[in-house]
């Protein structure tokens, strides 16, 4: 088995009295899809954010790619190679598509301690952050401003985003949220591909997409992993069907 | 090209303006000094345009910077030293240093609690340079000389000091729309919008807006030495909460958007206020109800005016009535 990418070990976050996170352990391995899935309210994007750094857990440790990052903030585990995508989309919106994505691959090019030449004309940036576009399906729209693209395009420039960092892991909030049927097919062929040349932790509501996509799958209950397993462990596990898939989701 | 153009043009055409100025019959000794007076507070408010429409940083201590480079020039010349070469890096030094201390503290807060530990450290400021009674204290500091350049006095020229004062207006207005396009530009403007999006992809926004602090710091000062140079009198009235107020004013009325914009505000108060005084007693009183007024009806600030009338034009114009018909 080669060493995973990503690797929790007993983490644990409460707010107040609630607990959130209840010894999570689990692993991402290089090219690997692994899912999480449970009700809302289980702790998915809290688990998300302790990752990613923007929360910091009460116990625990998060080794990614041999380091221990469970220190390290936000933006550094995002140098190192760690993007996320998030629930509710993030983007710049008085930025155009190219320069939100323009942003990402500039985060990783030298300097930005550059202070008199146009940053627009920038071939190389520019050159990168059309290939992500492209990768996900936005390059006609690569001029038009951020904000006034449509909701599922929002989501495909979220994508772009953290493709264009050249991440090794990628971090992916519910997707496919609000998403239409065809968008949804698009997203899912995307990821399809992106799988060879990354890591994915993949939070999804969207059963289809998940059984489609996911190498593994782990499910969070109240804050805890009641089982990781393939597609058709997870399909056929009593606990999970009573927990959470519900009899007729199955059927 | 013509669309970065007309986006500057008003503040170019302001510019112009102010270049022909001298020789349309605004050439004499008072219309001069006014004109100084709105390009250096246009000076300083297109720096706290630059923090305020760049990086979203509301800052309401930036008189301070200025008062610290008047109060550079002052000091040496109560020392004796009147040679720009030293005066003027002196003055933008001093105020950058304020900044860097200053906004190193300041930064780690944000929204309304920025607006007030600037008010506060902007208060202290004013209070120290009130407590220099070497200086004059409360009731201010006059200039013996002004500022010498390898020992001429060139600045006492009206004309020389008019051009001079434009110039570096113009390059600080060139030199921050560079830097708001820049690749540091485009982090300050990325922090401002969604600071949770800078830090996802790799930026964390702190040094470089305070990178950005100590910048527009260093041309408040730089704005402050020529203050100290066109009045030839200094007070700590210049670092009072009300200065940095009136320079956020200048901002907000000349609009956010475009740094140029800080450039109409200023002049445009600089002239208000000089015409209001001059009709009644109680002036200031009508400033807030404008800004009250500006802030409904041109919320893109002056520079943003005329697109927005051309949109009402058209939106008015019977051609599209019947278009729409
Ligand atoms: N900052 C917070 N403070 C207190 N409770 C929170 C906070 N963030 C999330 N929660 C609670 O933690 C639980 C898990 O939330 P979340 O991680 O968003 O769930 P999921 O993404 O699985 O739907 C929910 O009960 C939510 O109300
Ligand atoms: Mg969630």
């Amino acid at each position: 088995m080669p060493d995973p990418l990503l690797e929790l070990r007993g983490l644990s976050k409460n707010f107040g009295a609630l607990t959130v996170t209840s010894d999570v352990s689990l692993t991402v391995l290089p090219g690997e899809i692994h899912a999480i899935i449970g009700p809302n309210g289980a702790g998915k994007t809290t688990l998300i954010h302790q990752i990613s750094g923007t929360l910091r857990p009460d116990r625990g440790t998060i080794r990614f790619a041999g380091q221990d990052v469970t220190a390290l903030p936000f933006e550094r585990r995002a140098r190192l190679g760690l993007a996320r995508s998030f629930q509710i989309t993030s983007i710049v919106p008085g930025f155009t598509a190219l320069e939100n994505v323009a942003l990402a691959v500039q985060a990783r090019s030298g300097s930005s301690f550059r202070f008199l030449r146009p940053v627009a004309n920038e071939k190389a940036l520019n050159e990168e952050a059309r290939a992500a576009l492209d990768t996900v399906g936005l390059g006609r729209v690569a001029d038009r401003g951020a904000a006034a693209l449509s909701h599922g395009e929002k989501r495909q420039l979220e994508l772009a985003i953290a493709i264009a960092m050249n991440p090794r892991l990628l971090l992916l909030d519910e997707p496919l949220a609000g998403a239409g049927p065809e968008e949804t097919e698009r997203l899912i062929g995307i990821l399809r591909e992106l799988r060879s040349r990354y890591g994915i932790l993949l939070v999804e509501h969207d059963m289809q997409a998940v059984f489609a996509l996911a190498d593994r799958i782990s499910v969070l209950v109240y804050g805890r992993v009641i089982v990781t397993g393939t597609v058709d462990e997870i399909r056929d596990h009593p606990e999970v069907r009573t927990a959470y898939l519900g009899e007729d989701a199955l059927a | 090209m013509t669309a970065p153009f007309r986006k500057h043009a008003l503040a170019l055409a302001t510019l112009l303006a102010l270049a022909a100025a001298p020789f349309l019959g605004f050439g004499d000794g008072f219309a001069l000094s006014l004109l100084a007076r709105a390009m250096i507070l246009g000076m300083a408010a297109v720096s706290l345009s630059l923090l305020v429409g760049g990086a979203g940083l509301v800052s309401l201590g930036h008189a301070a910077t200025m008062g610290i480079g008047a109060y550079t020039v002052v000091a040496f010349d109560a020392a004796g030293v009147s040679e720009g070469l030293i005066v003027f890096p002196a003055a933008i030094a001093a105020a950058a240093a304020y900044a860097l201390v200053t906004g190193a503290v300041s930064l780690r807060t944000s929204g309304v609690h920025f607006i007030m530990i600037t008010l506060a450290f902007g208060q202290m400021a004013f209070f120290t340079t009130s407590s220099f009674s070497s200086l004059g204290g409360d009731d201010g500091y006059t200039l013996y000389a002004r500022t010498e350049w390898l020992g001429t006095r060139i600045l006492d020229n009206r004309l020389t000091f008019h051009f001079l004062c434009l110039g570096l207006l113009a390059l600080v207005w060139v030199g921050g729309n560079l830097l708001l396009g820049s690749r540091f530009g485009r982090v300050l403007r990325a922090a401002r919008e969604n600071p949770q999006r800078a830090l996802a992809v790799g930026f964390q926004p702190y040094p470089y807006r305070l990178v950005a602090y100590v910048m527009a710091g260093a041309v408040g000062g730089l704005a402050g030495a020529l203050l100290a140079n066109a009045t030839e009198f200094v007070s700590p009235a210049l670092l009072s909460w009300t200065r940095s107020g009136e320079l956020l004013f200048m901002v907000i009325l000349g609009g956010v958007g475009q740094i140029g914009g800080a450039i109409l505000g200023a002049l445009a108060i600089v002239l208000l206020e000089e015409s209001l005084s001059h009709l009644m007693v109680y002036w200031r009183l009508v400033f807030g109800p404008l800004l009250v007024l500006s802030v409904l009806f041109l919320p893109d600030g002056l520079v943003g005016a005329p697109l927005r009338l051309r949109a009402a034009i058209r939106f008015a114009s019977p051609k599209r009535r019947n278009a729409d018909a």
